[in-house]
């Protein structure tokens, strides 16, 4: 059922495009580094435990 | 309500405590209005008589453009609240928001040059609200760029506070720069509290559950990036705990 976007269509699918790979790619990223973080802290908080 | 309940959340803790709760049901509302609204404009809303199917880059060229400035004009609140309060919590979310809105300034600029070239004849014209976006972009670089560059946290955010006050003029010309100059290609705003202004309601619908899923996702990243930040600079401080003994 995609609509017909007549002689536009690659103008408006690639606008849709773009902006959804942009889209995930941040949302990806943005996942990505608050896992990294979160596990890094985590060891930085057991190793200055272990110390004392 | 007691506003002063307000400055619990400026505790790191606190704030990841009730992000735990909140993230999740706001991410899944998030992901809920962008499907519905994009779902809705682009396979139920007719082509508009002049602009034929380009129409449909509405629902992503408004909601980011807003997105854009009003990014950099809640990273201007929480600026000023670190000048004024010293909350870290306030400046690490301004930071965590930054890339947020970066990204939504390029998908508005993207999406403007693509929609503008089969309706103006050019991908870009040096037109007052292309341009005060375009340095909005820059901003927003220079922001981010500062924050890396600064090995100190505090005078990173003195620092980027003061830049994000002096790109609020832009954030906001970018906003209103229609207003000002006439002599631009682009058209006025979309949406007016006019309703007279405003788009046909079969687009206006849509586009308003399209902007609803854009504040959505902005709130959503900025509180997981933020959590991130409070995370990384709990790190940093112990980390140098440790070097200094």
């Amino acid at each position: 059922m995609m609509p017909d976007l007549g002689k536009y269509a690659e103008t408006v699918l690639s606008a849709y495009a773009v902006s959804l790979v942009l889209i995930v790619v941040l949302v990806l990223l943005s996942l990505r580094r608050g896992h990294k973080v979160k596990a890094q802290l985590e060891a930085v908080e057991k190793k200055v435990r272990k110390n004392g | 309500m007691n506003l002063n309940r307000l400055w619990e959340y400026a505790n790191p803790k606190k704030f990841i405590e009730t992000t735990d709760r909140v993230l999740p049901a706001v991410s899944v509302l998030a992901v809920l209005c962008l499907v519905v609204g994009l779902a809705w404009g682009f396979f139920f809303t007719p082509d508009d008589y002049r602009q034929g199917s380009t129409v449909k880059i509405i629902y992503i060229h408004v909601p980011s453009a807003l997105m854009a400035i009003n990014a950099w004009l809640m990273m201007l609140v929480t600026s000023l609240v670190w000048i004024v309060r010293r909350h870290h919590v306030s400046a690490l979310a301004a930071r965590a928001a930054a890339p947020v809105g970066m990204v939504m300034t390029v998908i508005a600029l993207l999406t403007g040059a693509i929609w503008g070239q089969p309706m103006w004849g050019t991908w870009w014209a040096w037109d007052p609200r292309l341009t005060s976006f375009l340095i909005l972009f820059l901003f927003y670089l220079g922001y981010i760029a500062l924050w890396e560059a600064i090995e100190n946290d505090d005078t990173a955010a003195d620092l980027t506070s003061i830049l994000c006050l002096v790109g609020s003029v832009f954030a906001l010309l970018s906003r209103y720069a229609v207003n000002f100059w006439n002599q631009g290609l682009h058209q006025g705003a979309s949406l007016s509290l006019d309703k007279e202004e405003n788009v046909a309601d079969v687009f206006y619908y849509p586009l308003l559950v399209a902007i609803a899923g854009f504040v959505l996702l902005f709130v959503a990243l900025v509180l997981l990036r933020t959590r991130t930040e409070i995370r990384a600079r709990r790190m940093r401080a112990l980390l140098a705990r440790e070097r200094m003994g």
